[in-house]
């Protein structure tokens, strides 16, 4: 009697531990799954190439770790030779570049369409407000030879400008500036201060947070563009990191140089990585709140 | 209510909105209006004569059973995609949300992989499973004796390239899900549970439901992505082979453009293009309306 008690007592106790152990369980495994593979490269960075092609490679961290990303960093491959240094700055720019000039620019459009009237205020939301339909890789052909009639390939510009275009950025300030209490706008007329100068001093402060926001997603955004920068770089001092990796590994499966590819590829993950990480509250209040 | 405060000028506000629509009618409206006229002619690709056809090239592209093809393995690639990220991401969005320990630290590391580009995806998916010198490749050949050749079978193609990009987009559902979760008011779910309830039951009769808005969402996001977004993953691991299989439309037009130098067709292929994201966009707005009259 008092033995089936306890067996069934060890039983509940069992599956209650079951119970409270599956949620991390499962976890585990997704995050198994996020991890492995890049744990993968993570360990071909650090191996010779010699190694690599002897497949299976080895799966723990060689000793040519350091070696491999030096030559990334400041040479890069044979057969490109683009140092990741390069590339890096290029990716740099053109992430900033869209990032923030994309938050300047809507900062200004949206100021006007919420605090201004005027006879094309209508107009100018609507024109903005269809782009927010076509992604640009549905319109690559023609949008290439708008560039190339402007002389801007191969150029910071040219990588950059098009795609400040779409208007998220435009919409999440709007919807910002309409919900500040216009009491403000008013007393500071009245205090004798220009519009502009209410943009600078009053409202751009109390946007810091929505501003934040837009950068962490815009600045990965721009990191992350493939389709436009292979479309228009073609010298190699202006390929960004995406394209480099391209690049690397195209070829014969002998001639890649897998361990420097691989190097490059955790590097190319690296800034947008750490952005996310550092910013994170504003990244997902960013998410959820521009993208509804 | 009182009249909204507006200022009061009469050139800067033009000013103001100046940069965003220089760059919104060169680097938009002036490329839509160029590919919609490009679609109605044929260009010799050495620069030159444009002779006007008419429909033709949009007639030639129903006509061509590549582009039919090309259009079925987008909406198959799509749809598996979307499949796949929304419910592993669901299912671990559900088990992040419970009150348990080091949830915070579950959250981050399934959040940062949004920041992972496409193509890194793809290139960290193509590494694992290269024939040559992968090391999943490796393990299906000698392991399961599986003649593991992804450029010459399609299905294996198709498999590899479904699964980085189902891969790349779980941290972005995860995001979303797990938002939405998070505002799953708990008084109903305790209340429910008070009444005896049982957890699965919970889920489908409240959780569920309350989530449908998130859900909808993002099943449109996730089908577009799939279907406009994956370019990389294809140009990465495929290069549309075997043959133009893997080929989906986007990549379609890019090298019918690019490389084949067919102007016409490629237009002809972006405007059509245009106009299901057009579609989707109001299919999309109409029902979230909907929801919002309810």
């Amino acid at each position: 009697m008092q033995t089936t008690m306890h067996k069934e007592n060890r039983a509940a106790h069992r599956l209650k531990m079951l119970r409270r152990a599956f949620p991390h369980l499962v976890l585990w495994v997704g995050i198994a799954i996020i991890v492995f593979p890049i744990y993968f490269i993570f360990s071909a960075s650090s191996h010779t190439s010699a190694e690599i092609l002897a497949a299976p490679m080895p799966l723990n961290i060689g000793p040519h770790l350091i070696e491999n990303y030096r030559q990334a960093l400041f040479e890069g491959t044979k057969n490109m030779g683009t140092p990741v240094l390069t590339m890096m700055k290029n990716s740099l720019i053109m992430a900033l570049g869209i990032s923030v000039g994309k938050i300047v620019v809507s900062l200004l459009a949206a100021f006007a369409i919420v605090f201004f009237k005027f006879p094309l205020r209508n107009f100018c939301f609507w024109s903005i407000f269809i782009t927010l339909m076509l992604p640009v890789e549905v319109r690559i052909m023609p949008t290439y030879k708008v560039i190339s009639d402007l002389g801007m390939l191969n150029t910071y510009a040219g990588l950059i400008l098009p795609m400040i275009v779409s208007a998220t950025a435009v919409f999440l300030f709007r919807q910002f500036f309409m919900s500040i209490p216009r009491e403000i706008a008013e007393a500071s007329q009245i205090d004798g201060a220009t519009p502009m100068e209410f943009f600078r001093e009053i409202l751009v402060p109390m946007t810091r947070t929505p501003v934040a926001a837009m950068f962490v997603i815009q600045f990965i955004y721009g990191w992350n563009q493939y389709l436009w920068p292979l479309l228009i770089t073609t010298k190699p001092e202006f390929y960004t990191l995406l394209i480099g990796i391209n690049r690397m590994m195209s070829g014969a499966d002998v001639q890649i140089e897998w361990q420097i590819a691989m190097a490059t590829t955790l590097l190319a993950m690296l800034p947008p990585v750490l952005v996310v990480l550092v910013m994170q509250k504003q990244f997902i209040a960013g998410m959820t709140e521009t993208e509804k | 209510m009182t009249k909204q405060y507006e200022f009061k000028a009469p050139v800067l506000p033009y000013l103001l909105v100046l940069p965003q629509m220089v760059i919104v009618f060169i680097f938009f409206f002036w490329p839509a209006a160029q590919a919609i006229m490009q679609s109605f002619y044929l260009q010799d690709p050495f620069g030159g004569k444009m002779i006007f056809v008419g429909f033709q090239n949009y007639s030639k592209l129903l006509a061509d059973p590549d582009y039919w093809m090309s259009f079925r393995v987008s909406v198959m690639f799509a749809v598996c995609i979307t499949a796949i990220a929304m419910i592993i991401s669901l299912f671990l969005a559900i088990q992040a949300n419970k009150r348990i320990k080091f949830a915070s630290f579950y959250k981050t590391m399934l959040i940062w992989p949004y920041a992972v580009s496409t193509l890194v995806a793809g290139v960290i998916w193509l590494f694992m499973f290269n024939p040559n010198v992968g090391v999943i490749a490796y393990v299906l050949k000698h392991t399961f004796k599986v003649n593991w050749q992804y450029l010459l079978n399609f299905d294996q193609a198709f498999i590899l390239l479904t699964l980085s990009a189902s891969w790349k987009q779980l941290a972005y559902n995860f995001v979303f899900f797990l938002a939405g979760l998070q505002s799953v008011p708990a008084t109903l779910l305790e209340a429910a549970e008070i009444d005896g309830a049982k957890p699965v039951t919970r889920f489908w009769r409240i959780t569920f439901p309350l989530l449908s808005p998130t859900t909808f969402y993002l099943l449109v996001m996730n089908l577009v992505y799939g279907f406009f977004e994956t370019f990389p993953i294809i140009h990465g691991i495929t290069q549309g082979a075997p043959g133009k299989s893997t080929g989906i439309l986007v990549y379609k037009v890019w090298r019918d453009g690019v490389i084949n130098l067919d102007l016409g067709s490629s237009a002809a292929q972006s405007v059509i293009l245009m106009i299901m994201v057009i579609l989707l966009t109001i299919f999309q707005f109409r029902f979230i309306e909907r929801k919002v009259t309810y």
